[in-house]
């Protein structure tokens, strides 16, 4: 028989790719099957029946929705996104190089994020309910009060308006140096850390302080340990699936957050094309983005869920 | 005994002051929501309080129109999403079997697509008007008070006193509105605050973003949008909607927190 | 002692005073005092029992000895000496020092204590190798005191994690981590209640073994005097805070002077003439089995009892013995996949849904834990109201005077009535639920380890309640226990179920004679008793009859 972690992961993996395509059936679902009719509400008010049927038949609005759905599902299989309404081109390579924009902007964020939160976290474990635990609990509750348009342009009128420190328009392009794409993505990164490091620190905290409630860092202080092994050997193997699984939620919070900060900042990503294209009613590049978001989100959910598995002491040596 | 803490005091104020300002939006606004009554980006003076916006309209009276309409909506959204998702996370806790499966497979199918996404997905095809906005927005977020719901349920529901009353052979009706809701309810109503928290700033962010609430209806975040290029000439308009929404939601957290530190206590409905 | 004396004792406590802040729901946090001044010695080599009810203070005292208190508990006043040195101003050095080498603990619930993720040997020697000894040097010990305390496979169990060891060799695991790096004083908390009696009486003669042979000294807490008097030397009992007496365990035992420790000693004494076992049976269960779905075991097989109007028949069994599943199959909430119950006469529907309002009101139930067994929000009119309208449409002033005549026979008095659970105490609360029983006019009532949440004092007064009221009322009693001492103080008939069997079935004269089968004999051999030397009686006893067979 299998070890039962492998069989619990290629479950795990399997489900993942379950909820993949339920989560395509969805979109599609809510773009092709709702109520209103997508070429009525693409062309307005202003539509004579003949650009309509036109319009239908353009975007193969008279097949069956199930072998439309298919069509779809088989191009998005191989790669192919379809072509965007607006401007008659394929998808896939414009929306390849906005991914790759956005992945960018957020790992820059995430790479900053992650630590802050959990070193914030453990201090504010080590300090409880005295200041430093306070400061950082009335702060972070403050962050995750605000709106992340709110964060964005008090950053830039201080920060870029008041001081001129940084830029107020991330502007990125082909070719750009490595460094000055940085200084360039400064303010949203900015922003972006402070929208997901609220939750990120808060739920680090509770992980933490959950593992150091426990009986057995009882034990370790009645041993007369060093504060230092009781946290090393006792806290920490114990504490690395809960805070791996707070920091993979929180990216995927990074994930949303990502849309609004790059309009804000006017950033070539993947969330201004998304909203662009909700705009113009170009429903192949909404369906290809809101395919690729979802993907994200999934994958990053999966691999929490597959980090709490590994760890697991109970499923690495079972009876 | 301290009957009302400062930081609930704080939060009761402003929140009572933001719902009578939107109650009240035609008796206290000085100009009307669309009316052009100056320069753009005037600055503070005593016939404008806080300015005009970039097409010279009063920015106060902006404001308070647009809180009426920012709180409205997140009301209605709250409403729905609440009475949906507790009825049928309650329905699936005392159900269970098949029902639970799958309401609770289906809750997870759409929570695996970020709400904003799912949100966007959505009106790309519909039409965007105020009662799409809040179906939307109550739907997507249902699915949240679904899952707290049930899990409030189905803990309350294996307690002890849950079974007796069952053996006791007392109706369905009885078990949920006698035993189970008065135990689930105070978690669920800290929850309607931060669901309602949840809606103001989904409702701006896609105000924000130019896909919810349509000019030349006012409101918070769509205030944002037509202040934002004034920010780089330092003209703050922008932010005092962004502010307006912030000290609402943190005034609601902090009503949310008291609340449910209140109620949470176990002396039955007396209070503490 | 005069005070000024230097200490000579091992351990010498004086005039503890413990502190804790409280906070009430709802209200500011205030001040409580857990203990008020004890002193206590201990020399090297001997034991001292501390015993006390719940709230007695006697895991604070323990835990002091190490200079450590649990969540926000905090040594106020006092001084406390080992090895002549006052640990309490020794600061963080001296207290590592002191901790885990000087003084070690042994935690009652062992599967909570060890750190999930490390193998048991890395925690065992943990300590030893900090003190300078090699590792092999320290395994080989370790091992040593695996197999002086009676573990499986001694050389291998240091390579398995917690959760690959059943509770009563963890806890023999803890003990020999406590005992590995030659400590001078072991506190052991409770180290055996968590157990089943079978298991715990190995545990207990395990632990015996290792501190004879190792000589050290120990403090072993307990709420059972009974299991005190095996280990100790001298024991000292405590209540809210407070020495009620100190003496050797033998006086203690047999001439207490405290009206208190005779209580203590005396509990479960109550006697209980069996009745004649004239009567037709209110109850009959025949021949069921039961499996819990998506199982393929059955966890009750061919269950057969009988239970005579107005007699009490005690189902006793240890933890997986289908006992609570026994009960679950006779409320109808789990319908047996085979048998039948008769119940007054008439053949019970298996399931809930099919049976009629009189069956389900003449057949109650009372739970373990009275806390959950009434709804938090409803008040104490209301809880046993309810019953009284549901079945016999009682309103208004009728029910009012219902309820307070039901408050009445369960001895709780007026004023209680417009209270909420939470304002009770565990004893109130388990009277409540006896008199929701009760307002439904049962014919019988089951009572699911009822006492067993409950401190021995209290319990013993609930026992006494359901008596009086069986001779008044004239009801039958199922009775689901674990404990053999309120087994014998209650029942008319007994059922030894083990594993889903009924092992032994009959009158409780029968049932606690001999000949036994050998479970029996083994679950009643192992159930302390209050006397010196009885478990040193049941070892040689055991030994004896292993070496003749």
């Amino acid at each position: 028989m299998a070890h039962p972690v492998v069989t619990l992961v290629a479950q795990r993996l399997a489900l993942g790719l379950l909820l993949l395509w339920a989560a395509s059936v969805l979109i599609f679902v809510g773009t092709q099957i709702l109520p209103g009719d997508v070429a009525q509400s693409i062309l307005g008010q202003s539509a004579t029946p003949e650009t309509l049927a036109n319009l239908r038949e353009q975007l193969g609005l008279n097949e069956p929705a199930l072998s439309r759905y298919f069509g779809w599902l088989a191009g998005v299989v191989q790669g192919d996104l379809g072509t965007a309404l607006s401007n008659g081109e394929p998808i896939a390579p414009a929306l390849g190089k906005r991914l790759a924009n956005t992945l960018f902007l957020a790992s820059c964020a995430a790479v900053i994020a992650v630590p802050l939160a959990v070193l914030l976290g453990l201090v504010s474990v080590r300090y409880r309910n005295r200041w430093p635990d306070k400061l950082i609990s009335t702060v972070t509750l403050a962050t995750i009060s605000v709106p992340e348009f709110l964060v964005g342009y008090i950053a830039v009128y201080f920060l870029s308006v008041q001081f001129r420190v940084f830029p107020s328009l991330a502007a990125v392009y082909d070719g750009m140096a490595f460094g000055e794409r940085l200084y360039a993505i400064s303010l949203p990164v900015i922003v972006l850390v402070l929208a997901v490091l609220g939750h990120m620190m808060r739920m680090t905290r509770a992980a933490i302080l959950n593992v150091m409630q426990s009986a057995y860092i009882e034990t370790a202080e009645l041993k007369g340990l060093r504060p230092f092994l009781i946290i090393a050997r006792h806290a920490l193997p114990n504490a690395v699936a809960p805070v791996v699984n707070v920091v993979m939620i929180n990216l995927a919070y990074l994930v949303v957050g990502v849309v609004v900060v790059e309009v804000v900042f006017v950033y070539p990503g993947m969330g201004q094309y998304l909203v662009d294209h909700v705009a113009k009613r170009d429903v192949p590049v909404v369906q290809a983005c809101g395919l690729v978001f979802a993907g994200v989100y999934i994958g990053l959910n999966l691999i929490a869920d597959l980090v709490s598995i590994l760890a697991n002491p109970r499923l690495r040596h079972p009876k | 005994m301290r009957r009302y803490p400062l930081a609930a005091l704080l939060g009761l104020t402003f929140t009572c002051a933001y719902f009578g300002a939107a109650l009240l939006a035609p008796l206290i606004a000085p100009y009307g929501m669309a009316e052009v009554v100056g320069d753009s980006w005037e600055p503070s003076s005593a016939q404008f309080w806080l300015g005009t916006d970039s097409i010279g309209r009063d920015l106060l009276s902006r404001m308070i129109w647009g809180g009426r309409t920012t709180i409205f909506v997140a009301a209605c959204a709250t409403l729905l999403s609440f009475g949906l998702g507790s009825t049928l996370g309650f329905f699936a806790a005392v159900k269970g079997g098949w029902v639970d499966q799958a309401l609770s497979r289906m809750v997870d199918l759409m929570m695996s697509i970020p709400s904003l996404i799912s949100a966007l997905v959505v009106l790309s095809v519909m039409p965007v008007t105020l009662p799409v906005l809040i179906l939307v927005m109550g739907i997507l977020d249902s699915t949240r008070v679904f899952r707290l719901a049930r899990a409030v349920a189905v803990d309350v529901a294996v307690m002890d006193y849950v079974e007796a009353a069952r053996l006791r052979g007392e109706k369905q009706g009885w078990i949920i509105f006698r035993e189970i809701l008065p135990n689930a309810l105070s978690p669920l109503v800290a929850e309607m605050g931060l669901r309602f928290i949840f809606a103001v700033l989904f409702i701006s962010t896609l105000s924000f973003l130019g896909l919810g609430v349509q000019p030349p209806l006012a409101d918070w975040g769509g205030i944002v949008k037509e202040n934002k290029e004034g920010i780089v000439y330092g003209i703050p308009a922008a932010l005092i909607p962004a502010f307006a929404i912030a000290t609402l939601a943190i005034s609601v957290n902090l009503v949310a927190d008291w609340v449910l530190n209140r109620t949470s206590s176990l002396k039955g409905g007396r209070g503490a | 002692m005069p005070k000024d004396t230097l200490p000579s004792a091992l351990l010498d406590i004086r005039n503890l005073k413990i502190g804790a802040t409280a906070y009430p729901p709802g209200e500011a946090p205030k001040e409580v005092t857990l203990v008020h001044g004890v002193s206590l010695t201990v020399e090297k080599g001997k034991v001292l029992g501390l015993i006390g009810e719940s709230g007695a203070g006697k895991s604070t005292i323990g835990l002091s000895s190490m200079a450590y208190g649990r969540g926000g508990v905090r040594i106020t006043g006092g001084e406390v000496f080992v090895n002549g040195r006052d640990i309490l101003q020794s600061g963080p050095g001296g207290l590592r020092a002191l901790r885990g080498k000087e003084v070690t603990y042994v935690a009652q619930s062992a599967a909570a204590a060890f750190n999930p993720a490390k193998p048991l040997m890395e925690q065992v020697i943990e300590t030893t190798l900090a003190t300078g000894m090699a590792r092999a040097e320290a395994e080989a010990r370790a091992v040593d005191l695996f197999r002086q305390l009676g573990l499986p496979n001694p050389e291998t169990i240091g390579k398995r994690f917690p959760h690959q060891v059943s509770g009563g060799q963890l806890q023999r695991v803890m003990t020999a981590m406590a005992l590995c790096p030659k400590p001078d004083l072991v506190v052991f908390d409770e180290p055996t209640t968590a157990l089943d009696v079978t298991t715990q009486i190995e545990v207990l003669a395990a632990i015996k073994r290792a501190i004879r042979e190792t000589g050290v000294a120990a403090l072993y807490i307990t709420h059972d005097l009974a299991v005190v008097a095996q280990v100790a030397d001298h024991i000292m009992v405590l209540r809210h805070g407070r020495m009620v007496e100190y003496g050797t365990c033998a006086q203690i035992i047999e001439t207490p002077r405290q009206d208190y420790t005779r209580a203590l000693v005396s509990v479960r004494s109550i006697d209980h003439a069996e009745k004649p076992a004239g009567s037709a049976p209110v109850l009959s269960v025949q021949n069921i089995s039961a499996r819990y779905k998506g199982t393929n075991f059955d966890v009750l097989k061919n269950v057969q009892v009988d239970l005579p109007a107005g007699q009490t028949l005690a189902v006793v069994g240890e933890s997986g013995s289908g006992k609570s599943t026994l009960a679950r199959v006779i409320t109808g909430l789990l319908p047996a996949t085979q048998g039948r119950i008769t119940f007054n006469g008439r053949t019970l529907s298996p399931d809930l849904a099919g049976r009629t309002r009189d069956d389900l009101r003449e057949l109650q139930m009372i739970y373990q834990m009275a806390d959950v067994a009434m709804n938090p929000r409803q008040t104490v009119e209301t809880i046993i109201g309810r019953p009284l309208e549901f079945y016999f449409g009682l309103r208004g002033a009728a029910k009012r005077q219902r309820v307070q005549d039901l408050l009445d026979q369960i001895e709780m008095g007026r004023g209680y009535a417009d209270r909420y659970p939470a304002e009770l105490s565990g004893g109130q609360k388990q009277r409540v639920c006896i008199a929701r029983a009760l307002a439904a006019q049962p014919k019988l009532i089951i009572c699911d380890e009822v006492t067993s949440a409950l401190d021995p004092l209290v319990a013993d007064g609930i026992l006494k309640l359901l008596l009086n009221l069986q001779a008044e009322a004239g009801v039958a009693y199922l009775f689901i226990t674990h404990d053999l001492a309120t087994v014998r103080a209650i029942a008319d008939r007994i059922a030894v179920m083990y594993k889903g069997e009924v092992r032994r079935y009959g009158t409780k004269s029968d049932v606690l004679s001999p000949p036994y089968d050998d479970y029996t004999d083994l679950l009643l051999s192992s159930v302390p008793e209050m006397r010196l030397g009885w478990l040193e009686e049941v070892l040689a006893h055991r030994r004896m009859v292993g070496a003749g067979n």
